[in-house]
């Protein structure tokens, strides 16, 4: 295959307009970085695409000089999966940020792909209607990004995450040809679900220009629950017995010490800065179920060893302590230069072995790590605690890293549960999927994308 | 003479501890707080994107350009990014030292602009009463009806365009000035507290009433208060100005003017000045002589809404005139992000009986006015005046209560502009006018 080209910034002017192209070095300085600690890059150029149209002319163009395009939304990722590479365009969505239709008929809303999360949430928010998937970062990410990496959130365990949510895009392929895919039918078996190709395909195999979501009806009612524990492991066992109880809520957020204090640092809202555990849990729904699964929980909880069970006074504690929780990982850079955040995940029977090996590791290399995450769904959010100049630190947090990882893939988890691969977790992929899934993956990849000119280098090679 | 100090050894950026660059994580919280990013969504103009260019050039990854310049004026220097960042960036300091370098390396020297620098900064606002007798000038030019004659007869047209622009902003200068309202010691009885009051350079003149009414409330509270009668300015516009060595001039001559040690507490009305002010310490830690004194000041100076409700202020029994009572309140900014002070205002004002109150929605959003951002970047900062009308607007107030100079004359402006009579006060001045009509048996009708 010939060698990857470098971009022409005339050819990218004619296309997406002359305002809409940057090459000068500051910017291209500030579109070197995503979300993910210790990962810069600067790219050859930035383009801001106004329509789909634009972008399948960009592709067109990339797919002809292979020239690589590296797509992001608010660069919020947290694996890499923007970072651009060797003389990339970044081709950047925000600037198509428009709602085109809340259809309250068939409870689905169509967006391009640079709106903000948020912005549909309150879209939707205002037919009575309820997006559910909530990533720590939906302020500002984009609903492209957010499929493109298949996120996650907070009330994943109830409501799933953004995959369960898409009925339909708009997506641009890599010869430049622009595809729609699925539609608002509850029910289409026409043909393969192509639609699921690309949602978690981090800008490998297309771009996504239009997304068409699943709404939900708001629930009624909603409490949330904050319990108190004196160890990780009785707040972890706590939210297998919930699930053993047959009580699904929607979220069951897990914070050690170190984060709620971080938390608490920044947010001041009186969160119980001494217990060595802390469980968020929330129930929504009717109002009598509501009731009844809020008193079932802190029942377990407290049967659990839970010191203390408080309950939110009103919803907007409730959106409080949510929107606190979403800060734990950006807390968490209060303490060390740097902060390295993974997504271990596990089947939810082996959190309790999950959290004390991570602990144990932690001492074993001696390395600061702060826990938080969605423990409801096993999705565990280790924090390494460090500094990235310090080589000798870095190699200590790399093998506990590994180890975290080979533990959870030993307890039938996976590497990463709602961050992606990116280029952060390249490198582990192999050790989860068995040669038959790596090379089903790649001959995927290599079908649809021949030059290979979309996202070079993450996920895999 | 472009690089009146072009040893690059010399960046303050580079000084700084590598970690409060390194403190941001990149995470992108503080994107859609951030009023220009949110104008053009550009990274480059977004607090990330700012911290990563100042990043690369303490790291030698980029030279420091006009560009770079440019970019550090476009910032409002708002702060809104660090109430939203939970890592705890400290922007204030970042911003502070990247303009300093940027006017030490001398990227965005012109003649012009160097001239109305040297102007402000090193003339104007280093002398108090050179200020005040500028301000009686400009008084008797509007009061005599000099100013509506040239307004009339178009003779602005012969000034230079920047002058031009500005001239129908002048705001009216007032005809008594902080001294002339405000004895140097005033006492209350019983005396509770002690207190210095800061009587700051544009409020001074052109909101004295401001300060007359913060005497009122805190002598309505238990507090003897001091008011050296002439006072500099306190530097902060120095310092967000990227000129440290005038602000540090300022800082000393203001701490010469107050006996730090008795007093219990040094209070500010301005929020611009406050924010600028709790930092005296860190500015002038490497000051053999002022540092022990500065560190006190830090700890003493108080913002007037914190402090009244710290010492649990009397509530007023009384309400204010009929005509003042729907009140909404906009938040300055270096109140609400540079010193997190959101709830004493809203107290304060929520105690005077019968007050018709009225949040205002984004009432955290900057106005505009951001210290001379309204002359050096115009067009953006009516973008964010209109924006905040138009939040203003459906409330319906009457009055719109704002702590900081700059935002009360930007606001003030712009409801002229769209011809509302809609009134701004300071939230002081409408409790001092609640303490007023207490003793004139004014009660709630």
């Amino acid at each position: 295959m010939k060698p990857y080209g470098v971009p022409d910034i005339v050819t990218l002017r004619a296309i997406c307009g002359e305002q809409q192209v940057l090459t000068a070095e500051e910017d291209l300085i500030a579109y070197s970085f995503d979300g993910t600690a210790a990962l810069r890059k600067r790219p050859a150029a930035v383009v801001f695409p106004t329509d789909t149209q634009q972008v399948s002319e960009l592709v067109k163009y990339a797919a002809q000089n292979r020239v690589p395009l590296v797509t992001r939304g608010s660069g919020t990722g947290l694996s890499g999966g923007s970072l651009p590479t060797d003389n990339c365009v970044v081709v950047c969505l925000v600037k198509m940020n428009r709602i085109l239709e809340v259809d309250t008929r068939n409870l689905t809303l169509t967006a391009e792909a640079g709106v903000l999360t948020q912005s549909i949430a309150d879209a939707a928010g205002k037919e009575g209607l309820f997006y559910p998937p909530d990533p720590g970062s939906m302020k500002i990410s984009t609903i492209g990004g957010n499929v493109a990496e298949n996120s996650g959130g907070l009330r994943g365990l109830k409501y799933g995450v953004t995959r369960d949510y898409v009925m339909g895009m708009e997506v641009v392929l890599p010869d430049g040809s622009i595809a729609w895919l699925g539609g608002k039918c509850v029910k289409d078996v026409a043909g393969y679900s192509l639609r699921d190709l690309f949602i978690g395909s981090e800008g490998t195999l297309g771009i996504v220009t239009k997304v068409m979501l699943k709404l939900l009806p708001a629930p009624k009612a909603r409490k949330t629950l904050l319990a108190m524990f004196p160890d990780m492991e009785s707040a972890a066992e706590t939210v297998s017995a919930i699930i053993a109880a047959r009580i699904i809520p929607c979220t069951l957020e897990f914070l050690d010490q170190r984060t709620v204090q971080c938390v608490e640092d920044y947010a001041h809202i009186g969160l119980p800065v001494t217990a060595a555990a802390i469980l968020l849990m929330e129930t929504d729904g009717h109002p009598v179920v509501v009731n009844e699964e809020a008193t079932a929980m802190a029942a377990i909880a407290r049967d659990h060893g839970s010191t203390e069970v408080r309950i939110a006074a009103d919803h907007n504690e409730s959106l409080q302590l949510a929107a606190a929780r979403r800060t734990a990982f950006s807390a968490l850079a209060r303490i060390k230069p740097t902060t390295i955040l993974e997504d271990a995940t596990v089947p939810r029977s082996e959190l309790a072995k999950m959290v004390s090996f991570i602990n144990e590791v932690a001492k074993r290399y001696n390395l600061e790590i702060a826990t938080f995450g969605h423990m409801g769904d096993g999705n565990l959010h280790p924090t390494f605690l460090t500094d990235e100049r310090n080589e000798e630190e870095m190699h200590r947090v790399e093998h506990a890293m590994e180890e975290i990882f080979a533990k959870a893939l030993e307890l039938g988890g996976t590497i990463t549960g709602e961050h992606g691969v990116g280029v952060a977790k390249k490198s582990f992929l192999s050790k989860q999927f068995d040669t038959a899934s790596m090379r089903l993956l790649r001959e995927v990849r290599a079908t649809l994308d021949p030059t290979g000119i979309l996202n070079p280098g993450k996920i895999c090679d | 003479m472009n690089n009146r100090n072009a040893d690059t050894h010399s960046l303050h950026l580079k000084g700084l501890d590598y970690s409060v660059l390194q403190q941001c994580m990149h995470c992108g919280m503080c994107l859609p707080t951030c009023p220009t990013y949110v104008e053009t969504k550009l990274e480059r103009n977004s607090p990330r994107g700012r911290i990563a260019l100042m990043r690369a050039i303490a790291d030698d990854e980029m030279k420091l350009t006009k560009a770079f310049g440019e970019e550090m004026y476009y910032c409002l220097g708002c702060l809104a990014c660090t109430t939203a960042c939970p890592a705890g960036v400290d922007y204030a300091h970042l911003f502070e030292m990247a303009r300093a370098d940027v006017e030490e390396q001398g990227v965005l020297q012109r003649p012009e602009r160097n001239f109305w620098r040297w102007l402000s900064l090193e003339v104007i606002f280093t002398r108090p009463r050179l200020l005040r007798i500028l301000g009686r000038m400009l008084y008797v030019y509007q009061a005599s009806g000099a100013q509506s004659l040239v307004r009339k007869l178009r003779l602005t047209a012969v000034l230079p365009k920047s002058l031009r622009e500005l001239e129908p902003r002048a705001p009216a200068v007032r005809k008594r000035f902080s001294n002339q309202l405000i004895d140097p010691v005033e006492k209350s009885t019983p005396t509770r507290y002690r207190v210095g009051l800061l009587t700051g350079c544009v409020q001074d003149i052109l909101l004295s009433e401001v300060n007359r009414d913060t005497v009122d409330c805190l002598l309505a509270n238990g507090c003897e208060v001091i008011t050296p009668s002439v006072q500099s300015c306190c530097g902060s516009l120095h310092a967000h100005n990227g000129d440290l060595e005038l602000a540090k001039r300022m800082a000393r001559t203001l701490l010469d003017a107050f006996d730090i040690e008795k007093l219990d507490a040094v209070i500010t009305n301005a929020a611009g000045c406050g924010s600028h002010l709790k930092h005296y310490d860190r500015l002038l830690a490497d000051d053999p002589v002022y540092a022990e004194r500065a560190w006190q000041w830090s700890r003493k100076l108080k913002d007037i809404h914190e402090w009244l409700v710290s010492i649990q202020f009397r509530a007023p029994s009384a309400s204010v005139q009929p005509e003042n009572r729907r009140v909404t309140y906009h938040e300055a900014c270096h109140l609400s992000h540079g010193q997190k002070i959101t709830r004493q205002p809203r107290q304060l004002l929520q105690s005077i009986p019968g007050l018709d109150w009225i949040e205002l929605p984004e009432s955290t959003w900057c106005c505009g006015s951001a210290g001379v951002y309204n002359i050096t970047q115009p067009e953006q900062a009516q973008k964010l005046l209109e924006r905040k009308l138009d939040h203003i607007g459906p409330t319906q107030a009457a009055v719109v209560a704002t702590a900081n100079p700059g935002c009360h004359l930007q606001v003030e402006f712009g409801l002229r502009q769209r011809g509302w009579d809609v009134k701004v006060m300071h939230p002081i001045s409408l409790l001092a006018e609640a303490y007023r009509n207490e003793s004139q048996h004014s009660r709630l009708t």
